[in-house]
């Protein structure tokens, strides 16, 4: 309760938390609230000669290159995005974070190891694999999500590690160590708080990149396939229309820029109200 | 059937005999320098080796071969060739080759080099494609069997004598001496190269290769010691590759691109089509293309006939048509609308949602049926595939679209039990040579329903079989057009099984800058796509 | 240190071993035909097994794979199945197109990821910080192809300051080259920002201000020293994935790079090349990050370079 006072008293905090929650409501009640089946390709959603149609009282956000309601599609797509900027870039997050600490501060032969594993994953075509999958495998929303973690753990745990390596020759890491602290209490009481910044900048930037990184996988036919949509494949499809139908590009665009920021704001507003020394990072 | 095929055949005479029927005031104009620009690299310009449709009009320009086409149209011609003749029995063809033509490192072409470029391209070191198309001529599979390297059935008994000898009467045999992989190419060349003469080419056609920066450009000129006096008209042409379609065209609208090789992008094309200069800009023209979607025999239930003709009136060919901005016609029979043979009165199946229920019904479908319909996925396939799947759930069949990349979709085509239906939009690319045996054996025939094949309805009527190689046997050219009816014949009675729903003819657009001349039809050339020896530059 | 070196070497081979045994067995396992693919429609199903047999593809997997080392150990990445010629001429073609853009690329990222993230940092909070935040975001949610296109199309077609397409001179890299950075400097920006916070937070820089140092002289002298030890480890990051090609920015600028090279390779099945390109960008993305880890103790000497 304290946190969530904490949290109203914030503008910005207040603006995010609004809008993640709209966004998940959106995802959730999709079906309550579109107007139309996101994958009904209408006869009146083209024009005569096939363009889309621009925003309108009848489409609230114009349609789609097959006459497909966006406004519906992007409800729809909520669901897929949702899954894909939080479970999948989340899941890449923390993985990178545990690897990176644990190179990072353990010295000799494993922390070398786990490091040159890193280099190993990172030097590895991730776009192969994904091609590999798709057409060993029927492609699925949770395939996609599990590839997007594999592949992008790898840089935060770079990050990390270079972090970590810096933090552990600090004087009070260093004067912790010669007043006999455990490794554990050394690592998590120590050294993670220092690393959450780049935990929300990664974990925030990193829904947007993700999102859109799901839509070539899409494109390579290891994620979602059509006519499901999601935010990525929605601007994928129709990127290169972005002078003759920019509302095409522009509410997908919108609304994971929105959801992204807003996640920062929420995620910046609670370290602040939980670990008030870290104040103004991230 | 005759008439419509004599029809379509004067509509071409015509217009080779008058080659600018559009631009009727201008004559070509000699010289000129022009920028073509494609976003694949050019993969090879080795005749032997090259099969996609960007090389094929380059090769077309280096080299010549015994026959070729007048330009813009299907009508062959003896090239470099100056006379033929035919045996009555059809397996014979004797040519005598026009004296002092020259390749372009300055040896003159003798006829061993005729026979020395086929043996080539059939050799299996050669790695070539296009073998199969010469498998007519005697001592063809001693070759492709590794047993030897040279065919029996070419002779060169002097320098300007070639004879073929065939072990079967084969109609298209002059077509097949027309295309790219019958190419004229000199040995020595060849040899020199090293295994690299796709970088280094050297023939004897209406340019020269003078420069290729790996990634970036290619530059032709022009040949001048080309045989046919005039020919070609541009000085030179550039090919940039690596070219965005989108600002390939923004540059053309500048004036910095003369012909935007990949066309005009749907996200572009209403604008430009509606625009002031739009119609002077925009070659649009049939090509031989048929777009259509496989129904795989042997995986239930489309091993069902009645199911397959469902299929074929749940489909609103109009409504794709639409999606891609009316550039494509709908299509009722597998050969395309320009190609001789085909039908104008055969309407095929009707679209009819409510006949096509009933037939589902009547097949022991009455709720419908789940199944997976395959795609490429470059724009605008996927598109076109989620209408095909919207069409069929409104007859109640679940398709599951899976869009993927081409190489993995022909795997999937050619194996076995593994694709149920698929979209052939990206893949079925235009004919090899203007004759319907072209749209048969590979796609619709017994010899393409084999692993790794590319009859992907797996569709084999061995009945048909029959006809088509009874067919493909009148070689008289007295019997061109009787020879031409019976394919048509075959076509539309291979619907009455329905393998297929053809789908649309799409037609090709290219776009070109205002100082461009010349008709449309060398533009989207049937035989070579761009016909880069008779576009001339409006001075 | 040489002996470090030395060791990272003798790793980065392995890696690449590594790297070069997984894309092998990938490729091998996909179910795509390159043979099918060069035969092309019309080829009989003897012309596609001759072509397989000439290429090798009838060999069993380990075969194969001794085979391609072979090759490599004397400095041969093998032939293109399509293009018929040495992908090592090919790729060797493109390294300099690649290696200009990357340079380019990451100097833009850097300075306004630089700038701005500094700027912020000391305005924490402020109107500033805010821009600069909402800045990153808009950058990085952003669509390349779009980016990429809307600066084409106001700055060489509207304004017609810089070339539309192609590769050579100076003016030709710096659009490619402002898009990767619009779209990569959020990323550095962001890390700045908070690496200068935690930096500017430290008691031995509350010591310096204490002492009277001027700011410009904390930042430079020892805010940014630290500050810069994730920005090395993002940089070594972005060497290894602009190395590999950037598919898109390629393609919108007619830029002569690997990425377009990858891209048609692997829709073509294009073994030899997609191998050649994998190793390749391997091999800068470990060196990336060998660079990197050399350098950080150079910056911050209290790490003992490993």
């Amino acid at each position: 309760m304290r946190v969530v006072k904490a949290m109203l008293r914030q503008p910005s905090a207040l603006f995010g938390l609004i809008v993640v929650v709209v966004v998940v409501v959106m995802a959730i009640a999709a079906p309550l609230i579109a107007p139309y089946s996101p994958d009904n390709q209408m006869f009146d959603g083209l024009t005569l000669e096939g363009a889309p149609m621009p925003p309108s009282d009848q489409f609230l956000l114009g349609t789609d290159t097959l006459g497909r309601d966006l406004f519906s599609r992007l409800l729809f797509g909520a669901r897929t995005s949702l899954v894909i900027g939080l479970v999948a870039n989340g899941i890449a997050v923390a993985i990178g974070l545990v690897i990176g600490i644990l190179s990072g501060y353990l010295r000799g032969f494993v922390g070398g190891l786990l490091m040159r594993f890193t280099d190993l994953m990172m030097a590895f075509p991730a776009l192969l694999l994904a091609i590999v999958l798709a057409a060993l495998l029927r492609p699925s929303l949770w395939i996609v999500a599990m590839v997007i973690a594999l592949v992008n753990w790898v840089q935060v745990a770079r990050i990390v590690y270079t972090e970590t390596r810096g933090l552990v020759e600090r004087d009070f890491i260093l004067a912790e160590r010669s007043l006999g602290a455990g490794h554990f209490r050394i690592l998590f009481m120590h050294i993670l708080p220092h690393l959450m910044p780049t935990a929300i900048v990664w974990g925030t930037l990193g829904i947007a990149t993700t999102v859109l990184l799901e839509a070539t996988l899409s494109f390579l036919g290891i994620g979602v396939q059509p006519p499901q949509p999601s935010w990525g494949n929605i601007i994928f499809e129709s990127q290169s229309y972005f002078q003759a139908a920019p509302w095409l590009v522009f509410f997908p665009g919108a609304i994971i820029l929105l959801t992204a920021l807003s996640f920062n704001l929420v995620g910046d507003a609670l370290r602040d109200i939980l670990d008030p020394t870290q104040r103004g990072r991230g | 059937m005759f008439k419509s095929w004599l029809r379509n055949t004067t509509i071409a005479t015509v217009v080779a005999l008058t080659p600018l029927p559009s631009f009727a005031q201008d004559t070509p104009q000699q010289g000129g320098d022009i920028i073509v620009t494609y976003k694949d690299d050019i993969a090879t310009l080795d005749p032997a080796i090259g099969y996609d449709w960007v090389n094929w009009s380059m090769i077309k320009s280096l080299y010549s071969r015994l026959m070729d086409y007048e330009p813009g149209t299907a009508n062959l011609i003896p090239s470099l060739a100056e006379t033929f003749g035919v045996s009555d029995d059809g397996l014979t063809y004797t040519f005598k080759l026009r004296k002092g033509v020259k390749f372009t490192n300055g040896r003159e072409v003798v006829a061993s080099d005729v026979k020395y470029s086929i043996e080539r391209a059939v050799n299996p070191k050669t790695q070539g494609p296009g073998a199969g198309f010469f498998g007519s001529i005697k001592g063809y599979e001693d070759v492709t069997g590794g047993k030897t390297t040279t065919l029996d059935g070419i002779a060169a008994p002097d320098d300007a004598t070639v004879i073929f000898h065939l072990s079967r009467p084969d109609a298209t045999f002059l077509h097949v001496l027309a295309i790219n992989f019958a190419s004229v190419v000199p040995h020595e060349a060849v040899e020199a190269a090293g295994g690299d003469f796709g970088k280094n080419p050297v023939g004897s056609g209406t340019f020269v290769l003078k420069d290729w920066t790996i990634g970036q450009h290619l530059v032709f000129e022009r040949n001048p010691d080309y045989f046919v006096k005039d020919m070609p008209h541009i000085d030179k042409f550039t090919v940039e590759v690596g070219q965005e379609p989108l600002v390939a065209l923004l540059r053309l609208q500048k004036g910095e691109v003369d012909i935007a090789g990949d066309g005009i992008p749907p996200a572009k094309f209403l604008e430009i089509k509606n625009s002031a200069d739009g119609p002077k800009m925009i070659v649009d023209g049939q090509q031989l293309q048929t777009g259509y979607i496989t129904l795989n025999t042997k995986v239930k239930p489309l091993d069902n006939l009645k199911v397959r003709q469902a299929l074929n009136m749940a489909i609103n060919k109009d409504r794709i048509t639409r999606i891609l901005n009316g550039r494509a016609t709908a299509a009722n029979q597998p050969l395309p609308p320009l190609m001789p043979g085909y039908d104008k009165s055969f309407t095929g199946y009707a679209y009819d949602v409510e006949k096509a229920k009933a037939l589902l019904a009547e097949a022991g479908f009455p709720a419908g049926f789940e199944t997976v319909l395959y795609s490429t996925n470059t724009d605008p396939q996927p598109r076109i595939a989620q209408a095909i799947q919207q069409d069929l759930a409104a007859v109640g069949v679940k398709a599951e679209v899976r869009a993927l990349a081409q190489a993995n979709v022909i795997a999937a085509g050619g194996t076995e039990g593994e694709a149920p239906m698929i979209w052939s939009g990206g893949m079925a690319w235009i004919a090899d040579f203007p004759d319907p045996s072209n749209f048969y054996g590979p796609i619709l025939g017994c010899s393409g329903a084999v692993a790794g094949g590319w009859n992907w309805s797996w569709y084999c009527n061995q009945d048909i079989d029959k006809r088509a190689v009874a067919a493909d046997s009148m070689s008289d050219p007295a019997k061109v057009a009787e020879r031409s009816a019976t394919w048509g014949k075959i076509f539309t009675d291979i619907m009455a099984d329905a393998p297929w729903i053809p789908l649309i003819n799409e037609r090709r657009v290219v776009a070109k800058s205002l100082r461009m001349g010349g008709a449309d039809n060398i533009y989207i050339d049937p035989t070579r796509v761009i016909n880069y020896d008779a576009i001339y530059v409006k001075q | 240190m040489a002996l470090l070196i030395l060791r990272r070497l003798v790793q980065t081979a392995l890696i690449l071993l590594g790297v070069a045994a997984i894309t092998f067995l990938l490729l091998y396992a996909l179910p795509a035909d390159p043979a099918r693919m060069i035969a092309g429609r019309s080829a009989t199903a003897q012309t596609v097994a001759n072509i397989r047999r000439e290429l090798g593809l009838d060999q069993p997997l380990l075969v194969q794979f001794w085979a391609y080392l072979q090759g490599i150990l004397h400095g041969d990445l093998g032939r293109s199945y399509a293009q018929k010629t040495d992908v090592g001429a090919l790729i060797a073609a493109r390294i300099p197109a690649t290696l200009a853009l990357m340079a380019a690329g990451i100097l833009v990222e850097v300075v306004l990821g630089l700038t701005f993230g500094i700027i912020a940092a000391l305005r924490r909070g402020g109107a500033v910080d805010k821009v600069v935040m909402m800045a990153s975001f808009v950058g990085v949610s952003a669509p390349q192809f779009v980016v990429a296109l809307l600066l084409l199309y106001v700055f060489a077609v509207m304004l017609g300051w810089f070339p539309m397409s192609g590769f050579g001179t100076p003016a030709h890299v710096v659009l490619p080259a402002a898009t990767l950075g619009i779209l990569g400097a959020g990323w550095y920006a962001r890390m700045v920002r908070s690496a200068m916070i935690d930096v500017l937070n430290q008691d031995y820089v509350r010591t310096a201000r204490a002492k009277g140092l001027s700011s410009a002289r904390i930042i430079l002298r020892h805010a940014l020293p630290n500050a810069m030890l994730p920005i090395i480890a993002m940089i070594g990051i972005d060497i290894g994935q602009f190395m590999g090609g950037v598919v898109v920015v390629e393609a919108v600028y007619g830029w002569p790079g690997i990425g377009q090279l990858a891209w048609q390779a692997i829709q073509q099945v294009d073994i030899p090349i997609i191998m050649g390109v994998t190793l390749v960008s391997a091999l800068a993305i470990v060196l990336g990050n060998l660079v990197a880890d050399i350098i950080a103790p150079l910056i911050d000497p209290r790490i003992r370079a490993r």
